[in-house]
């Protein structure tokens, strides 16, 4: 019974992640593929880019805040808090600056693309869209999709400047450090290495949150109660996959550019 | 009986050679378990009506479904305008499905646009004018008697009028077929009669084909047994004894078409379930 179960587990997760696969891969080709919704484009980057702003530029500030405050605290053990800007810099845009955006906005976004489409699903949007003549996939998805990984790309350098921002408003209104020496210690110190580790990464989590959020928007069953149910996965899904992505892009960059 | 009345009544059946708008045989659909629909066959004549009747539950709207692709059958074949559908790559559906209109159980309308976006998706899909597309819009919303929504959402109309929003968005298109799922469901007598009366105008106005499902016996029979009178415009009762030729009846018991017939062989049937429904 038991065996039974783990069998019937294992062959569902299978077959989600054939289904996963399946689903972005048509969604990435649709974008090469006319027709090409635009307009939708717009109003989805719109949501995703303008509406993500404000958790983005505040998580951003004070990620960098805190990374200012901790990482002073143990430099200055070795009478190095000169480089606080260096260390805030170098954390935020080869790591916490994607990372942070991702999952602050799976969090927003991932759940709003699942459940607006699992309402969809269940009162049959999507099947009168079908019935109509237009592709749900190009008309909803891919747009979404797409406006993910262009807004989370311009996202993730708005958080990279806030917190670096915020690391030199703690660096000087707290800690009463020379604000420009940690300015020049974050320029300084950044290659170019760093800003393409840091701009590849919100590529990959802008497509992970798009897809899954309309992947399991779309596969939705069982009514409202499906659509909560979608939502969470969708979320938790998206933001685990994040991680796991940066971890896998960080070990290939990494060889690619060593430190 | 009026010349109208005896156009309605007298008018032939459609000819059993000429090339059927849908056809279904054998067809089966399954859901992880038993069949939903089992072995199913009949197919709707060009300008013939079809009132699917069964009670809830029993796969009307899957059948509904499967007729337009949205579903597959896992046996048998569907032929949509004399094309074979049942395999065909959903790429290749979309224009056929845009050449029906398709009014599902609880309107299915887009609640993010107005009514006037909601009637105009697929013209606005096709990029033509907007001051056609304005037009147009009225011109339907006046068939279905919902002017004054044009600029509202879904959200603030009522069960029926979205109904008939719903009506006037799959007769937008002129189709050459329409389906109607359950379309007076949850919905008082008065807004029911007002729903069978746009359906029974298309019908006779227009001839288009049509399906429709429907658990509700008098909603059948007022289609059977009424036509649309334009001097008067609105529906009107057919003479005693006399019903529209090309209107006819399936029944569904179990997933399987137990009936296929005019209103006459229907209430004339010896079917026990057949019975036992109309009773």
């Amino acid at each position: 019974m038991a065996l039974f179960a783990i069998d019937r587990t294992a062959k569902q997760i299978v077959l989600t992640v054939q289904e996963y696969t399946l689903f972005s891969a048509r969604a990435l080709m649709n974008f090469i593929r006319p027709p090409i919704y635009w307009t939708d484009f717009l109003i989805q980057s719109d949501i995703i880019g303008f509406g993500s702003l404000p958790i983005v530029i505040l998580s951003g500030f004070f990620t960098g805040g805190v990374l200012a405050l901790q990482s002073a605290a143990t430099l200055s053990a070795f009478g190095a808090t000169a480089v606080t800007g260096q260390f805030v810099s170098l954390t935020m845009v080869r790591e916490l600056g994607a990372v942070l955006t991702g999952i602050m906005v799976s969090g927003r976004n991932a759940s709003s693309i699942a459940s607006e489409l699992g309402s969809m699903v269940v009162t049959e949007q999507i099947d009168a869209m079908r019935a109509l003549g237009v592709d749900p996939m190009r008309k909803l998805v891919t747009p979404r999709i797409f406006a993910s990984v262009t807004m989370l790309f311009l996202l993730t350098i708005v958080a990279d400047a806030c917190g670096i921002a915020g690391g030199s408003a703690v660096t000087v209104f707290l800690n009463h450090q020379n604000g420009t020496e940690y300015f020049h210690m974050a320029y300084e110190h950044l290659r170019y290495s760093d800003i393409i580790q840091g701009l590849i990464k919100p590529l990959c989590f802008g497509y992970v949150l798009g897809s899954i959020g309309c992947f399991y928007g779309m596969r939705t069953t069982g009514g409202t109660e499906g659509v909560g149910r979608s939502t969470i996965q969708a979320v938790v899904t998206s933001s685990v996959i994040i991680i796991f992505v940066d971890f896998l892009i960080t070990h290939a960059l990494l060889s690619i550019f060593p430190t | 009986m009026n010349s109208a009345a005896s156009a309605a009544s007298s008018s032939p059946a459609p000819a059993p050679d000429s090339t059927p708008v849908v056809a279904l045989r054998d067809v089966s659909v399954a859901f992880d378990g038993p069949s939903v629909l089992k072995q199913i066959s009949f197919s709707v004549a060009p300008g013939e009506t079809r009132i699917l009747l069964g009670p809830a539950g029993v796969g009307k709207s899957v059948l509904l479904k499967a007729i337009i692709g949205l579903l597959r059958p896992q046996q048998g074949s569907v032929e949509l305008f004399g094309q074979d559908i049942t395999t065909m790559p959903e790429q290749d559906l979309f224009p056929l499905r845009a050449r029906t209109g398709i009014v599902f159980q609880e309107g299915a309308l887009f609640d993010s646009l107005t009514v006037r976006d909601n009637v105009a998706f697929q013209l606005i899909q096709e990029r033509v004018l907007d001051e056609v597309i304005d037009f147009r819009v009225r011109e339907a919303l006046s068939f279905v008697g919902l002017e004054r929504t044009f600029d509202l959402f879904p959200a603030s109309l009522s069960g029926g009028m979205r109904r008939r929003v719903a009506i006037a968005r799959a007769l937008i298109h002129d189709p050459e077929l329409i389906l109607y799922d359950s379309p007076t469901g949850g919905l008082d007598p008065v807004t029911s009669t007002t729903i069978i009366e746009l359906i029974v105008k298309q019908r006779d106005v227009h001839s288009t084909p049509a399906l429709m499902v429907t658990h509700r016996l008098q909603d059948a029979f007022t289609l059977c047994n009424h036509r649309f009178d334009p001097e008067q415009s609105r529906m009107v009762p057919l003479p005693e004894g006399q019903s529209n030729p090309n209107t006819t009846f399936l029944m569904l018991e179990e997933g399987r078409l137990i009936f296929d017939g005019s209103l006459h062989e229907l209430v004339h049937s010896s079917d026990k379930f057949v019975r036992e429904f109309l009773e």
